[in-house]
């Protein structure tokens, strides 16, 4: 997986691509996120639009990067879902927890 | 399409890396049977979730312990079949992902999507160690996704 990191009006925009799965991007995924945490940038869109392969672990990931920014009074929303990653929100009901987004703008004034 | 007798067998040592293998094959197997790509991808999901869960909590990630995975087509009826060398664990001990106090867990969706994209999932537990998962699906009923939407 590759993570690309930019700011935009102090939101801290990561676009996700490749595989976030067991072993192969999962991890990444928490370290990306806990380094803009410890950065102070608690503020966070995760455009996944570039996201290939996702699983029960990735999904898991995002549930735990939500709850770690979260946790230091910030917001983690989404952006650009691909629509089978979408699906697996759904069936877990995640997709009540998540904010999706599919407006790079609006997300960024949503914040 | 339908075809009968189709059997095909992989063994992999317990690495992450070698889950793809075990999902291309499904998703071949799904597609040459006549199944859409949806209903394809989904079974392989079923299949990648079944080998992890093989490899990370049946085999604990000892690459020396193997898994194995049975495909059998007969007609529109798909059997899997993805067996470990672990200790075996209680299926009625898991959790419900869906149940609010569980919503914001870090782990324990994989059964669930097993559930979700197969028509039947039940485990098997030999005497002298080892668990095998066998997971059906009639490619004749497409995705059966809960939600209808893919």
């Amino acid at each position: 997986m590759k993570a690309t990191t930019r700011d935009v009006n102090g939101i801290e925009i990561i676009k996700l691509d490749g595989k976030i799965t067991i072993g192969a991007g999962d991890q990444q995924l928490r370290d990306v996120i806990a380094n803009a945490v410890a950065n102070g940038k608690n503020k966070i869109l995760l455009d996944l639009s570039g996201v290939t392969t996702i699983d029960s672990s990735g999904i898991g990931e995002l549930v735990g990067s939500y709850t770690t920014a979260t946790n230091r009074g910030g917001k983690l929303k989404l952006l650009h879902l691909p629509a089978k990653l979408n699906e697996l929100l759904h069936v877990t009901q995640l997709i009540t927890v998540f904010e999706v987004y599919e407006n790079e703008d609006e997300a960024v004034k949503s914040f | 399409m339908e075809r009968d007798g189709e059997r095909i067998e992989i063994t992999i040592s317990s690495r992450f890396e070698n889950i793809e293998l075990v999902q291309v094959i499904a998703e071949h197997l799904c597609e040459n049977a006549g199944m859409d790509e949806d209903g394809s991808h989904w079974i392989g999901m079923a299949v990648r979730e079944a080998v992890a869960n093989a490899i990370k909590h049946g085999n604990k990630l000892d690459i020396k312990k193997k898994v194995s995975a049975v495909f059998e087509l007969n007609g529109h009826d798909l059997a899997i079949t993805i067996s470990d060398e672990g200790t075996g664990f209680d299926p009625t001990a898991v959790s419900d992902p869906l149940n609010p106090q569980n919503l914001m867990k870090t782990s324990g969706r994989g059964i669930f999507y097993m559930r979700t994209f197969m028509d039947q999932i039940r485990y098997s537990f030999q005497d002298g160690g080892g668990t095998s998962l066998i997971m059906t699906k009639n490619l004749a009923k497409g995705t059966g996704l809960a939600t209808g939407k893919a």
